[in-house]
């Protein structure tokens, strides 16, 4: 090694004629004006790296990664009606798309009908609406069930847009078995990132636990929890407690399927994870691979999976909505590339590119062909996806790759240290829920780098420097008003042809299943075929398990 | 740094959307610059905002709404306050993703700042602090 005392010395040399600026990472970590093989003395290729495909999966969890199949392209979509969001899906198919991920509206996501007070202007206006299971008929019409995946983004009442899609594969014959796709399901976030809850933290996290259950049972090539991390971030947190945050609630669903009595290696392939990316490559790609890392021992050696299907994360990527500028919205393009290329250097399975757009409203169409376009070229023309985990062995990826670990781990501990028993994540994370913990610790991630852009210290180009005096009017997405007006009559129409007997009785049956601590989605099937809506049921849920008030802390 | 403004600003979210990390922000930048702030949360009506206003003899009202419901809720606030005669003295400001073919009319409702996203702080701050010293004291006609 006649060669590293050299490489210090120049290191030291560096350090010195950049006057010791100490740079740092967007998350705060520590970047050295250069690395060595000395930052890696502790490191070792095959405990912490190993082959790509081999635990721990630091390297991807596959052996072929890009070179075997290509991430797939699902953008996500929905507005108005289900009839709408249709022609939006096969729009996208027909671009390039892969994969369909679904986008509800305010009133779906918190579980409320269309037609509720607190829903007003809020219908379709951010995502599709949907009230009835004739509505998620409508909004996979052409669309074969079974064999394009469907991403359903619903977290509180997941368990109602899952029973309506598991109608609607009945109606059409196609076997359960058949059905790939991923249900969100990821409801602790909902508490600090999100904020589109409907119940509270403990009765969330059983249905949740309800819907793993059920599909280890009857769904089982179904994703059951995309363990979300892009909330968190989008919420204002830094790289590090997204990935600790996402990476504990990941922990925290494993054991309440632990505690349901669930074996380990039989649900826990059927987990994902979903982070956001931000502008700082090198930090995002060592955050994912990080949590590869983290997770794969987390299952192994805490959990005691044996199947390395358990142990092995993957994820879906969206580029950040928060890094979207209004100023020079063309700026856009170069940040979702850059964000885009972290998340594909980083691994990712599937990626959803942020339209240019979206500091206005949701994005129009010629802003989706934008962002599958630079999937195609990051795909196709980069060159990048010509060998598997190339940033491997960098002495700044590694070490940037340890760094976050380390600090993600401190979160994970203060955490667990907040609960107790046999279960201390899950106990730890609904305590840290209930005294704000993590919510504040999230705002004043958000609120710092705020401070860091208004100071000038985080340069935002075009925001608070290098202003342009062109301003350049974009073609934005047009909302069509009388979407919800038409909504509100076909929910109408459904309360109208439908029988109450049945609906009351279906409605009977969810309630004295909740009251008896039963798995609710047989009842919640049942409701569904009898055409209850989704507020409906969640206000059966909602009186039974009581109703949950932002508490509202900064 | 921090000085007491004696400033009391009411802040919410209408309806149900869960963007809420600007107007956290936003309430400690408040609190920061010396303003007491009181945050209301999601998912209130704009009934429960002007009651609230009024029983705690506000200064300003905030509203954060990122949902694209703004042309929808902001008219029933304004509405709220109205009934309540509290209009007047109370400043009026809403942010979020408000689209600029929107400013004009929202100030025809009776809005008096507008804050699209991407807004500093200190923009927000400066408003609400030289238009209450200047309303406050103004000699009464």
């Amino acid at each position: 090694m006649m060669g590293v005392p050299l490489l210090i010395k120049q290191s030291d040399q560096m350090a010195e004629e950049t006057h010791g600026q100490q740079k740092r990472s967007l998350s705060g970590l520590e970047v050295k004006p250069v690395y060595t093989p000395d930052d890696l003395v502790n490191s070792d290729f095959v405990r912490d790296l190993g082959q790509p495909g081999e635990y721990p999966f630091t390297r991807g969890p596959y052996p072929n990664m890009y070179l075997g199949r290509l991430w797939t392209r699902r953008q996500i979509a929905g507005f108005g009606t289900a009839q709408a969001t249709n022609k939006r899906y096969r729009f996208l198919l027909d671009h390039g798309q892969n994969g369909i991920s679904t986008d509800f509206d305010h009133p779906t996501l918190t579980g409320y009908d269309s037609d509720h007070d607190l829903a007003e202007g809020e219908v379709g206006r951010l995502g599709v609406a949907i009230d009835s299971v004739r509505d998620m008929d409508d909004l996979f019409f052409n669309i074969p069930l079974d064999e394009v995946s469907v991403s359903l983004t619903i977290n509180h009442p997941a368990i109602v847009l899952m029973g309506m899609f598991l109608s609607v594969a009945d109606k059409r014959r196609v076997d359960w078995k058949s059905l790939r796709g991923t249900v969100q399901n990821d409801s602790l976030k909902e508490f600090h990132g999100q904020k589109t809850f409907a119940l509270g933290p403990r009765p969330s996290l059983k249905l949740t636990t309800d819907i793993v259950e059920f599909c280890t049972n009857y769904v089982p090539n179904w994703y059951t929890i995309s363990i979300s991390g892009y909330h968190i971030r989008e919420s204002g947190s830094d790289a590090i407690q997204e990935l600790a945050f996402t990476i504990a609630q990941g922990m925290a669903y494993v054991e309440s399927a632990l505690e349901r009595g669930l074996s380990v290696d039989s649900f826990a392939p059927r987990l994902s994870f979903f982070f956001g990316c931000h502008n700082d490559v090198f930090e995002e790609v060592a955050k994912f691979r990080a949590a590869r890392r983290m997770w794969a021992r987390i299952m192994k050696e805490r959990y005691k999976a044996q199947k390395p299907e358990s142990m092995r994360l993957r994820f879906h990527t969206q580029t950040l909505g928060s890094t979207l500028m209004r100023q020079d919205p063309q700026n856009n393009i170069a940040r979702g590339t850059l964000q885009a290329l972290a998340a594909v250097l980083g691994g990712t399975q599937s990626l959803h590119v942020s339209g240019f757009d979206e500091a206005f409203d949701i994005p129009s169409e010629e802003a989706m062909r934008m962002s599958l376009a630079t999937q195609l070229i990051l795909s196709h023309e980069s060159g990048v996806t010509n060998t598997v985990d190339p940033m491997a062995g960098s002495y700044f990826m590694e070490s940037m790759t340890n760094d976050i670990e380390e600090a993600a781990w401190e979160y994970i501990s203060k955490l667990e240290a907040m609960g107790e028993g046999k279960y201390p994540l899950k106990s730890g994370i609904l305590h840290a829920i209930d005294t704000g913990y993590i919510e504040l610790e999230i705002a004043r991630s958000a609120y710092e780098y705020q401070l860091k852009i208004e100071s000038g210290n985080q340069v935002v180009v075009g925001l608070n420097q290098y202003q342009s005096e062109t301003n350049q009017k974009l073609e934005l997405f047009e909302f069509d008003p009388e979407e919800e007006k038409w909504q509100k009559d076909r929910l109408t129409e459904v309360r109208d042809g439908r029988s109450s007997a049945d609906v009351q009785s279906a409605l009977s049956s969810l309630r004295q299943a909740a009251q008896n601590d039963k798995n609710l989605m047989p009842s919640v099937i049942k409701a569904v075929g009898a055409m209850a809506t989704e507020g409906e049921i969640l206000d059966t849920m909602r009186d039974v398990y009581g109703e949950y008030v932002d508490p509202g802390v900064f | 740094m921090t000085q007491q403004t004696n400033i009391k600003v009411l802040l919410a979210k209408l309806g149900l959307d869960g963007h809420d990390r600007g107007i956290k922000v936003i309430a400690r930048a408040m609190r920061d610059s010396g303003m007491e702030v009181v945050y209301m949360g999601m998912r209130v009506t704009p009934d429960q905002v002007a009651q609230t206003a009024l029983q705690e003899d506000v200064d300003v009202v905030g509203i954060s709404i990122l949902s694209g419901a703004h042309m929808r809720l902001i008219p029933r606030l304004t509405k709220a306050l109205e009934e309540r005669q509290i209009n007047d003295d109370t400043l009026l400001i809403v942010g979020g993703t408000i689209p600029e073919d929107d400013v004009e009319q929202l100030h025809e409702l009776g809005v008096h700042g507008i804050f699209p996203v991407g807004s500093f702080t200190t923009s927000m701050t400066e408003f609400i602090t030289e238009n209450i010293s200047r309303g406050r004291s103004a000699p009464q006609a």
